[in-house]
């Protein structure tokens, strides 16, 4: 496939630019979600390095790969709309739908002011309330000459990243055992984002119905809970 | 609802003074500072203030959600639509610092929404004395501390006491009750700040808000000449 990309990359040729999008500091309102870490800290279910883990885990293997799969097709060049309405039907809860909107829009500012270009700027007319964040990501990871491998990579990362950064700051929990939780998880993590990124380039051909569709019932039902409390610290 | 974007529309990033559609959007200015010094309150008398010749809104940056928003709300300095709070993910100077996205979406929002505006106050939430805001997010600056926090504030200096815009040194009616001497605060903020301005307030007696109010009216005529 060409790239849309204004830089003239073939894509996947592109690594320090996966290295600026996958940032933590990259800033596009990650900051500010737990991933339904807060809501799972509260309910006592993550107390230490060990219960991170499995949160983790879990939410990778669900949410983590449909949403890596959407951000690899939208990488591979598949239409964003069409991906936006995919994203929806794979997100049941509300409260998610919200924020993943809310947060493809914050993202889609940054992306914009870093790598200008047509298809963004398309995207951002099309949805200006914000399409799904992975759909943006995929998006701007095309734009940086970035390839469906890059952009499945850099959304399963944050699948896992967020929620471990966020335990840190609600449990006091060690930043050293809440980083080796992540890299223990670093071979999963290219597991899934192979398969994220499969998933993406057979949607190119065979339609976004094939896109995985993988969800943690318990994360969607605790979002909808977490998005009601009167007091919380993260927006999600 | 929204505007129209069109595909050649210069992006809308930050701190550009114009909005999508051309008009000049609203000045915006940020306050920080401390825990307790009464920033909230600063921002409620300022409302009051000036809300009869101005349209003006509000973002809180609560470290808490709400509860700011909410003091707000119940003193009913502006309408609720006027309002509105960001949650900072417990870092509330990466939300007006480092990654203001969630804030700039805010002020987007309350332009859209209840719009033309010529002010929107972006209060962060309590922090240190490190806190300040991006230029990407607000026009101008001002740090709020009190008497109370101890009369050394001002001499231990700070990216907040010493480049703020304005230094809002709150509640001196307190200062004979906590023995902070005002003087000597004066003093350390000038030899911190040179020329930028310092504004003494007590919000409970005198004056009350007004030389911060004057300070807001001047930014606006500057901002709209």
């Amino acid at each position: 496939m060409d790239t849309t990309s204004t830089h003239g990359a073939s894509p996947g040729a592109a690594r320090a630019a996966l290295l600026v999008l996958a940032d933590g500091r990259f800033p596009a309102g990650g900051h500010a979600h737990s991933g339904g870490a807060e809501a799972a800290v509260k309910a006592g279910r993550i107390r230490e390095a060990t219960d991170l883990a499995a949160f983790c885990r879990g939410r990778l293997h669900t949410s983590g790969l449909t949403s890596a799969a959407l951000a690899a097709a939208a990488a591979a060049g598949a239409d964003p709309l069409a991906l936006d309405e995919a994203a929806d039907a794979r997100t049941p809860s509300p409260a998610l739908r919200a924020t993943a909107r809310k947060l493809g829009r914050q993202l889609m500012r940054a992306a914009r002011a870093a790598w200008p270009c047509d298809a963004l700027d398309a995207l951002a007319a099309a949805r200006p309330r914000g399409a799904h964040q992975p759909v943006v990501l995929g998006v701007t990871a095309r734009a940086a000459g970035l390839g469906p491998e890059d952009a499945a990579h850099c959304v399963a990362y944050e699948s896992v990243g967020g929620p471990a950064t966020a335990v840190v700051r609600l449990l006091g929990l060690d930043p050293f055992e809440a980083t080796a939780v992540l890299a223990r998880l670093a071979p999963e993590l290219d597991q899934v984002a192979r398969r994220a990124a499969e998933a993406g380039r057979r949607a190119l051909t065979e339609g976004p119905g094939t896109l995985p569709a993988a969800s943690a019932p318990l994360l969607d039902i605790t979002a909808q809970a977490h998005a009601a409390w009167p007091v919380r610290l993260f927006a999600s | 609802m929204h505007l129209d974007h069109s595909h050649d529309t210069t992006t809308a990033v930050s701190a550009d003074a114009a909005r999508p559609d051309g008009t000049r959007r609203a000045l915006r200015i940020g306050l920080g500072g401390p825990v307790g010094s009464g920033k909230t309150a600063t921002v409620a008398a300022l409302c009051r203030a000036l809300r009869d010749t101005f349209s003006i809104a509000v973002v809180t940056n609560d470290i808490y959600t709400r509860e700011d928003a909410e003091f707000l709300l119940r003193n009913a300095v502006l309408p609720p639509e006027r309002i509105q709070a960001v949650e900072t993910g417990a870092c509330p100077h990466t939300a007006i610092r480092d990654d203001i996205s969630a804030n700039l979406e805010a002020v987007e929002d309350l332009e859209d929404a209840v719009g033309p505006l010529d002010l929107i106050l972006v209060e962060s939430g309590g922090d240190n004395l490190t806190a300040t805001f991006s230029k990407g997010l607000v026009d101008a600056q001002v740090f709020v501390i009190d008497v109370a926090g101890g009369d050394d504030i001002p001499r231990k200096g700070g990216p907040g006491v010493t480049t703020a815009d304005l230094l809002v040194v709150n509640k001196t009616d307190l200062a004979p009750y906590v023995g902070s001497d005002l003087g000597r605060m004066a003093r350390d903020a000038q030899d911190q700040r040179g020329e930028l301005p310092v504004a003494f307030t007590s919000l409970t007696s005198g004056e009350g808000v007004k030389p911060v109010a004057d300070w807001v009216r001047a930014r606006l005529a500057a901002w709209s000449a």
